[in-house]
């Protein structure tokens, strides 16, 4: 792999190497850019990846650890944050990123999700807004996303999908039980199942295997590369152009500015903990929707003394979540459903917010299981069944392969007071401010999720389980994996914090690209991050091209 | 899921650094190697068989083996000297608080492995609401389904009462319904 030296203006320093930054540095490199890209997490490759549900879910191996970067919980603004006893927000800590270890629901967006501000109107409490972009100017990058990374769907199996100029590039994987079970019970409803879009290879792909089912997706690294994680797909081909270096173990805390008010580079650790300065022409951060801003306040100056880009004090506001819950049902017959992938049919009949229902919001179901032995083992069992003891150990015995889940996958409203800022005590293990999550569902999203709960429920039963049951304990909602809209794209420099490409409207040489840009949120994210990651690529290329970053 | 410590996603609030991942590992490597059984490195050997005594009726042998036979108390050993390093106090303390409740309950007995499985059973019950309890059957539960490597789930115990296998390639059908032939 290339090497720069760290006095060496490189063209682009890309901050983060997940789902987004993965791209940026494949699509700059083979630009004909010079690339360096910092990770806070190790390069794992194949070969590191095990089915070792203690290491990877327990003890938090691909992803954030309490204990190591802390992050505090509160409600709201008039409470003192706290660690929360569970993570509150999770995200991917490696080369690769959370594409990596994700699930690989691949969905793209709606047109309207785009203007539903102007569809629906203003929400009390909330700031929905339009994005400043549409759908148009989106499909292309769509379409480049699923061809480039390798995704697996029935292009209008579903309904109400929005336009596409070409079907996926490879066919959907098997369906399973839970499948079966939900295509019928929902036809049966009178909905409409289609197959759900996978980041998963159903068939060979530029050199790359098939899906073998083995079933460890959600917080697994792919042995066999089927899942079309960076890692997977763009990274090696970036690292092959000889212009890109990959530093893992390389945390930043700080970005740099001159006099002029431009970026200069970045101030990480390294792994033995050591200050680097890394120099570069233009700086692009791609650390996921809690980091990136994070990262913003931590380069608070002089001339910039509320952090960087956040003129406006918009910096860390508007955060969304993943938003929904899980109905568990069990089955007379064996499912089997630790096997192969976690999610094989969707519907999104109920995708689309309806004023009728008296709430702003809506969302699609799946049916999943994403439970593994010790989880389901603590987690898994009907809230009236046994903790321990015999019947207990009959019950999981008997019940392990006959279950089966729904999960409602739900808009989140943005709120101005749900944000990522910097915790005023609490310091992580390498001495920089704890992130601090402030956060709070909107009575939208409190009402919509209730009614996708009802809609599960009618599901699961029309499917024929013995016995259904929702979870709505106290921490049914976390860890958030889906962190968004921290630094908000709009065309007014008031309301948000980067422009339709994504530069900052107060740093003309830096740009933000992942969850932190997204206007709005529903259900599945990474498909549209990712693509305006592309879609950014080629912007920032064409403008270095000008020299006008 | 609130009833147990666990979230949707299914994750534990244990949060240490990735080098106690591997030590528990490369610890719990050791003791599988070595026979006769693994000496302990941090219960003392009367711990242990208390605790041993609990987790076997957490997860009791029946028709088929249990925490005993799977190994759980060399997994909470390890646990105990790796990851959870910080959690002993609640077994010293909780192991104390336990054998007073058995003393009152049964005043005549010695300690609780002697007890009888009723009495086993009817002493769990009393405890059962404590963060103590909470935390032994949380380690049972990991030690015998998680990965025999930590020193549970021996000889895959666990993994076979639930009809789970760890494998790299399946082929459709997985299950009894996507078998069956198109309605």
């Amino acid at each position: 792999m290339k090497q720069y030296r760290p006095d060496e203006e490189v063209d682009f320093l890309v901050i983060g190497a997940g789902a987004a930054g993965g791209i940026m540095a494949k699509e700059l490199t083979t630009a004909g850019f010079s690339v360096v890209v910092l990770e806070q997490g190790p390069y794992q490759r194949e070969k590191d990846f095990e089915h070792d549900e203690i290491k990877n879910i327990v003890l938090s191996g691909m992803t954030n650890q309490l204990g190591r970067e802390p992050h505090t919980y509160r409600a709201s603004e008039s409470e003192t944050a706290k660690v929360p006893n569970q993570k509150f927000i999770q995200y991917g800590r490696q080369v690769g990123g959370g594409s990596v270890h994700f699930t690989a629901n691949y969905w793209r967006l709606w047109e309207s999700d785009f203007h539903q501000k102007s569809k629906f109107g203003s929400v009390a409490g909330a700031a929905l807004a339009d994005w400043p972009i549409t759908y148009a100017d989106l499909e292309p990058y769509y379409t480049k996303t699923e061809e480039e990374l390798g995704v697996s769907g029935l292009a209008g199996a579903n309904p109400f999908e929005a336009w596409r100029s070409k079907p996926y590039p490879l066919p959907p994987l098997p369906v399973k039980s839970s499948g079966v079970l939900f295509e019928r019970a929902t036809r049966k409803l009178g909905l409409h199942p289609f197959p759900t879009p996978m980041a998963i290879l159903s068939q060979p792909y530029r050199g790359r295997g098939a899906c073998l089912h083995c079933g460890f997706c959600e917080y697994f690294g792919c042995e066999v590369r089927a899942k079309s994680s960076t890692l997977a797909t763009v990274i090696p081909i970036a690292e092959k152009t000889g212009r890109c270096e990959i530093r893992p173990n390389s945390y930043t805390r700080k970005i740099e500015t001159n006099p002029d008010g431009r970026v200069t580079g970045a101030v990480y650790f390294d792994a033995g903990r050591r200050e680097v300065f890394q120099r570069a022409k233009c700086v692009v951060v791609c650390a996921n929707g809690s980091e990136t801003p994070r990262l913003l306040l931590m380069s608070a100056s002089n001339r910039f003394p509320h952090g960087l880009a956040n003129s406006n004090g918009l910096v860390g506001k508007y955060l969304m979540v993943d938003a929904g819950y899980e109905v568990h049902g069990t089955f007379e017959h064996p499912l089997n459903e630790y096997k192969s992938i976690q999610a094989t049919r969707v519907i999104h009949d109920f995708y689309e917010p309806d004023p009728k229902r008296g709430f702003y919001g809506g969302g699609g179901i799946d049916a999943r299981f994403d439970f593994y032995p010790v989880s389901f083992a603590l987690a898994g069992l009907p809230p009236d069944a046994p903790q321990w003891g015999s019947e207990w150990k009959a019950m999981i015995g008997r019940n392990f392969n006959r279950t089966m889940t729904l999960l409602a996958h739900a808009t989140c409203l943005a709120r101005e007071q749900n944000s990522i800022s910097l915790d005023p005590n609490l310091k992580d293990a390498w001495g920089l401010p704890a992130m601090r999550v402030t956060f709070d569902f909107h009575p939208d999203d409190v009402s919509n999720m209730k009614f996708l709960l009802d809609r599960q429920m009618e599901i699961m039963q029309a499917a024929g389980a013995q016995k259904a049951w929702p979870d709505t304990g106290d921490n049914a909602l976390v860890p958030h994996n889906h962190l968004l809209g921290t630094c908000r794209m709009g065309n007014d420099r008031k309301t948000s914090v980067v422009d339709r490409y994504h530069r900052t409207h107060d740093v003309p040489n830096l740009f933000l690209v992942d969850g932190s840009s997204l206007v709005t949120a529903c259900c599945q994210p990474t498909c549209t991050i990712q693509t305006l990651a592309y879609r950014a690529a080629d912007h920032l290329a064409q403008q270095a091209r000008q020299n006008a970053i | 899921m609130s009833h147990v410590p666990l979230t949707r996603r299914h994750l534990l609030a244990l949060s240490p650094f990735a080098a106690a991942i591997v030590a528990a590992q490369q610890h719990a490597h050791q003791a599988a190697r070595s026979t006769p059984p693994p000496p302990l490195s941090v219960l003392l050997p009367q711990e242990a068989q208390e605790i041993e005594a609990i987790a076997a009726q957490i997860i009791p042998a029946d028709d088929t083996p249990g925490a005993r036979e799977a190994g759980v108390i060399y997994f909470i050993d390890r646990a105990l000297a790796t990851f959870d390093q910080d959690k002993r106090a609640i077994y010293t303390d909780g192991l104390k608080d336990t054998q007073a409740k058995r003393a009152a309950l049964f005043p005549s007995s010695q300690s609780i492995a002697a007890l009888q499985p009723a009495e086993q059973i009817r002493l769990l019950q009393a405890i059962e609401k404590t963060a103590f309890f909470d935390l032994v059957r949380t380690h049972t539960v990991l030690a015998f389904f998680g990965d025999p490597k930590y020193g549970g789930n021996r000889d895959q115990i666990g993994w076979k009462l639930i009809g789970f296998e760890d494998r790299f390639h399946f082929e459709p059908p997985f299950g009894y319904y996507d078998a069956e032939p198109k309605a």
